[in-house]
């Protein structure tokens, strides 16, 4: 399998380097196919005007099967955007990352979906359990087994439930 | 009492003498043979302490799945994978699911992953997959078959070798069939997911048997994973339904059904413990999820006795110990050096930690008190011992509570020791290893019985103050007594010339024990359903405790 997840990563790779990300976003590091690290600021008018901040992508084996762990980067003075949806250890709530997650979707189309998520905040406050999650989280987003709302859904998902 | 037990004499008994009370019991979940010889059990009627209850094997669970795919696919005429889907979907609820299905099948359908919704930029198939198209009632996807037109890009690994297989749903969303394989098997075995939606993004389709099948079967750990998918299928099946429970011990696929112990208002007046059949230990209760027997006392009770030992146990010890309460305030204060005059840091009274009196008759006898008689330090101390009370009389139950929970974990080291002092036995003396058995008999009841006081505490601790707990206590004392009695005579050096008497002691002695649990075991369930037991504390199903 890990021959699938570097062969995967070798490509969009490839095509970032090639075609370049969408405006906002810009490779900072990717030396391996275990850590990238990406520049993510929100164009146009909205509540996070000129701030940048860095995403941290880590892959595992199973990349693309298993979703990657992305989480905002918060040492070296950087810090988490204040979101209702991001925690202040740069933890992300969103549910592509989590159980909507398909092996379809690719590094640049995380970035663009948290790019929007940003894009679309009406209010910058913290999550509301955010002191008590970030004093238990693991250190690896992944590993927690949460709760994921429909928070953050990519634009042209079917509604995939009907109430009961 | 003579009445309940039967002396038998047509079924085999293995003692050669006729000492036993040997009753026969008709409980077939009993695996025991020995056990036979010690039953002290009316014929043919359910102990009150005992619930019905059916083990099943993991097939007799798919048997009754496959019943209500059955009823669906005849009422709704769609295929058996389709049924399965549209099932597993509403959470096996096939009430709801035959009404919402007959309000609008297509929106079912699609909710379900079964066909993709008409909207979508797809033309969809047709809306129902019906079993027509196959007899045996499986419809395999025609995009099974390889396809091979056109060059291929597999969106996941960017595969375009053009001799890969690749695979769709109905969705037509085509991926190769080594990512579909890589995809199954992280859901199934790293995920536990009995649901797997097609790899496309947002695509809400649900792979459905038969392709799951066709994937995982050339795979070389294939049946380990269409296994593991089978029990995920069970396990959803069972968690759906309030008759069944899955045993709780690891890797063991029994389930066990109790109807009668299904609602929440039936556990106020029985206790279902109950075993899924595949081995002596797994023994659990279908009420609360503890995992061994817990009787006498019902589920509610234990639970809450469980949560207060978890949070109070080792806190309560050290307070004890370690501390006084302030006689103005009742803080608990901790002296951690100092003189003896304290100053209690939320109410500022200051009192003498020797004698608890007031510090102000102290005068200047800073680092000594003799006043120990005085008046107002007797009372302040009478108000230190009542709160001091009630923290006593939770160590009272727990320790004894604590003990038998000891003693019964220390039983495998008696079993091993019993195993020895019985070849010891059928060396000095003339006994056979069936004539020993008496011994491991009755390290076993007394096991039992240990487990059984454990749970009288918890009980004793909750139970209102009134002639039922003076019952309570009485059954649970002469059970001790006699449990104590035989650990005692288990423990006792053997000799040659006393094995005899020995052994004729220690079998009177469990049949004794036995009885005495029969007796709080029964008493206390009968008193379950006759709402006899009234508690000092509010319990789920009971009525408030009285105030007086």
């Amino acid at each position: 399998m890990a021959s699938i997840s570097a062969r995967r990563l070798a490509k969009e790779l490839r095509e970032i380097q090639g075609e370049g990300c969408p405006v906002g976003i810009s490779l900072l590091k990717a030396d391996d196919f275990a850590t990238w690290w990406f520049s993510i600021e929100v164009m146009g008018e909205s509540l996070y005007q000129n701030e940048a901040y860095t995403l941290q992508f880590r892959f595992d084996s199973q990349y693309p099967i298993s979703s990657p762990a992305v989480q905002f980067v918060v040492t070296d003075g950087k810090q988490a955007p204040i979101h209702p949806h991001v925690y202040s250890n740069g933890h992300i709530c969103a549910s592509i990352l989590g159980n909507e997650w398909s092996p379809v979707l690719s590094v640049v189309a995380v970035c663009v979906t948290l790019q929007s998520m940003l894009a679309s905040c009406k209010k910058k406050e913290r999550p509301t359990d955010n002191d008590r999650y970030v004093r238990t989280a693991p250190e690896n987003p992944k590993k927690v087994r949460c709760h994921l709302p429909k928070s953050v859904s990519s634009a042209n998902s079917f509604p995939d439930t009907i109430p009961l | 009492m003579s009445s309940d037990y039967e002396f038998s004499d047509d079924d085999g008994d293995y003692y050669d003498d006729e000492e036993m009370l040997d009753g026969t019991q008709e409980d077939d979940m009993d695996m025991d043979a020995f056990g036979e010889d010690f039953k002290v059990v009316p014929k043919g009627k359910h102990k009150a302490y005992e619930v019905e209850y059916d083990s099943l094997s993991q097939a007799a669970v798919e048997k009754l799945m496959k019943q209500d795919v059955d009823h669906i696919c005849g009422i709704f005429g769609v295929d058996v994978s389709t049924a399965n889907l549209l099932l597993r979907y509403i959470k096996w609820n096939k009430e709801r699911l035959i009404e919402k299905y007959m309000d609008n099948p297509t929106t079912m359908l699609v909710a379900a992953g079964v066909i993709v919704p008409e909207a979508s930029s797809q033309p969809a198939p047709a809306p129902i997959r019906t079993h027509s198209s196959t007899s045996s009632g499986f419809h395999i996807p025609k995009s099974l078959k390889p396809k091979v037109e056109e060059p291929f890009v597999c969106p996941i690994c960017f595969d375009d070798d053009t001799s890969i297989q690749t695979l769709a749903l109905d969705c037509e969303h085509t991926f190769c069939f080594g990512c579909w394989t890589a995809y199954v098997n992280s859901k199934i075995r790293d995920e536990g997911e009995h649901s797997i939606r097609c790899m496309a993004e947002g695509c809400a389709l649900v792979a459905p048997d038969p392709f799951i099948r066709s994937i995982l079967i050339p795979e070389p750990g294939a049946p380990k994973t269409w296994d593991r998918f089978q029990e995920l299928l069970v396990r959803q099946f069972v968690a759906c339904n309030n008759d069944l429970k899955f045993c709780p011990y690891p890797s063991c696929t029994n389930t066990v059904s109790c109807p009668s112990a299904s609602s929440k208002a039936s556990l106020a007046t029985v206790v279902p413990t109950v075993s899924c059949g595949a081995l002596r230990e797994h023994m659990f209760c279908f009420g609360c999820p503890i995992e061994s027997d817990h009787r006498p006392v019902v589920c509610g009770v234990a639970r809450m006795w469980l949560k207060k030992c978890r949070d109070d146990s080792e806190t309560a010890n050290w307070i004890k110990s370690n501390t006084k309460e302030c006689t103005n305030c009742q803080s608990t204060i901790e002296k951690n050096g100092g003189c003896n005059h304290m100053t209690c840091k939320k109410c500022k009274h200051e009192f003498c930690w020797v004698c608890m009196g007031p510090w102000s008759e102290h005068g200047t006898a800073w680092y000594s008190c003799n006043r120990f008689d005085e008046k107002t330090g007797v009372d302040a101390r009478d108000a230190q011992s009542k709160s001091r009370a009630s923290l006593e009389r939770y160590l009272h139950y727990y320790n004894r509570w604590a003990n038998h929970e000891q003693s019964a974990k220390l039983s495998l080291d008696l079993y091993a020791k019993t195993e020895k002092k019985m070849e010891d036995m059928q060396i000095t003396s003339a006994l056979t290893w069936i004539e020993v058995q008496f011994m491991k008999k009755a390290v076993e009841e007394v096991d039992k019985c240990r487990m059984t006081l454990k749970w009288t505490y918890a009980m004793a601790y909750y139970l209102a103050k009134g002639n039922q707990k003076d019952l309570f206590e009485d059954n649970q004392r002469d059970l001790e007594k006699a449990v104590e009695d035989l650990s005692e005579l288990l423990e006792s050096p053997i000799e040659a010339e006393n094995i005899p008497t020995l052994r004729q002691q220690v079998t009177n002695k469990t049949v004794y024990v036995q009885k005495r649990n029969e007796i709080v075991l029964e008493d206390t369930a009968n008193g379950f359903v006759e709402g006899r037991w009234k508690w000092n504390i509010t319990v789920e199903g009971f009525d408030d405790p009285e105030s007086d």
